[in-house]
């Protein structure tokens, strides 16, 4: 889908959790996340502690979007 | 004697299904699950002397630490051969396959082979690396994939020669070898063209690697003004799941209004994902969909707007040719409202 997505001329950035995966399927902004089962949280954490950790990653998503890339390119901090 | 040491999963070490797939690696002496039909079909030749188990979502969110961990493991039992799954369609499961083959294969020098669906990740990952004998795609296919590793198996452990992919039923690895033809290869050629302008037919002696990659589009200029739109490969859905999103092998995918949305709960959407845990995701589905954290950019005017509506469906052995006309769908449905850029969540 990102793919597609990418080819239809649209900037897209994948948030997952196996990064080697999206990699294989051929993503090119890509920004790391916690856990399979909560890629954008993490239950142990209390629930501002939790937003916080949420944002963080977005924010990482939209600077992703928002930095030139000349390939695949995994936007680890 | 041949001795074998086995990998499986959670699941068909017979330790629990996704609750349990958090578990980390241990290693067993014998067989443990499909290792009882393995080690029949390897006969009286080889046995298998222990058999890892590791959890699916373990072994993928810490690849080197378990691929580490797991090769210790078998280092201590000595094997002349490793054998891992067969992983079928589960995506995990055969990430997690290829990965410890490929370690295995690299550090202690001794012959590896899995099996899985053509279409599972792990093929693209490893096919070069490792064989991988083609399966069906559920476990429904143990029957005619156990024998077929095995036999092939026995072979690399023996060093005997190994036939061409289809003939011993490996995904092609993209290795090239030189073979003597009764016929020079002009006339190869044209018999090959000739039964191609017939409509007959023919076999390339070379196929093509396919390369489909697409090149990443220029940035957002002003975040401040942009409209991005969500789109999830995690199955959250509206509470009831409207559309009957399939929980695995998607047929379609479900488009959902998020107006006056301004944070998921567990009363108001949930997961239709059958791959993973959904408990965390049905408890807050902004795990997946950060829906609170991009009002609260809106709110600010980090982002211009999130889009009105997002785009579900459910990654879970689900066909790239459905994903593929999925997205080509509705990102033209994104172009048409103005949407400057999308971020894709996966579990």
């Amino acid at each position: 889908m990102v793919k597609e997505i990418e080819r239809a001329g649209i900037p897209v950035v994948h948030v997952c959790t196996v990064v080697p995966i999206s990699l294989t399927v051929g993503a090119n902004r890509i920004v790391p996340a916690i856990a399979i089962p909560h890629p954008l949280g993490n239950p142990a954490l209390s629930k501002e502690d939790e937003k916080e950790l949420r944002r963080s990653i977005v924010l990482r998503a939209l600077k992703a979007l928002e930095t030139e890339v000349d390939g695949q390119t995994v936007f680890e901090k | 004697m041949i001795r074998v040491v086995h990998y499986i999963n959670q699941f068909y070490g017979g330790i629990g299904g996704e609750e349990k797939a958090d578990v980390k690696p241990e290693i067993r002496e014998g067989v443990v699950g499909p290792g009882m039909a393995l080690k029949a079909a390897l006969g009286a030749e080889a046995e298998i002397v222990a058999t890892v188990i590791c959890g699916d979502s373990y072994f993928n969110e810490n690849i080197e630490e378990a691929s580490a961990a797991i090769l210790e493991m078998v280092k201590r039992y000595n094997p002349d051969l490793f054998i891992a799954g067969p992983a079928f369609n589960a995506g995990r499961y055969g990430v997690a396959c290829g990965s410890v083959c490929k370690a295995v294969k690299d550090n202690l020098n001794i012959p590896v082979i899995t099996g899985m669906f053509i279409g599972n990740p792990g093929v693209d990952m490893f096919k070069k690396d490792i064989y991988i004998i083609e399966t069906a795609n559920a476990a429904t296919g143990m029957r005619q994939a156990i024998p077929a590793i095995a036999k092939l198996a026995l072979k690399l452990a023996k060093n005997e020669d190994i036939g061409m992919p289809k003939e011993e039923g490996y995904i092609p690895r993209g290795v090239r070898k030189n073979i003597f033809k009764s016929e020079r290869g002009s006339k190869r050629a044209v018999d090959m063209l000739v039964a191609k302008l017939k409509g007959e037919k023919f076999e390339t002696e070379y196929p093509m690697p396919d390369f489909d990659r697409v090149a990443p589009n220029p940035p957002v200029a002003d975040m401040k003004k942009a409209k991005i739109a969500f789109v999830t490969s995690g199955g959250i859905v509206p509470k009831g799941n409207p559309d009957r999103i399939e929980s695995s092998s998607a047929s379609k995918y479900g488009k959902y209004d998020l107006t006056g949305v301004n944070d998921l709960t567990a009363e108001t959407y949930e997961t239709a994902h059958g791959g993973y845990d959904p408990t965390y995701a049905n408890i807050d589905a902004d795990r997946v969909l950060p829906v609170d954290v991009m009002r609260d950019l809106e709110k600010e005017g980090v982002i211009g707007e999130l889009h009105r509506y997002y785009y579900s469906t459910v990654g879970n052995g689900t066909s790239v040719a459905n994903a593929k006309k999925f997205a080509e769908t509705f990102a033209q449905e994104l172009i048409k409202d103005g949407v400057q850029a999308v971020i894709l969540t996966s579990t």
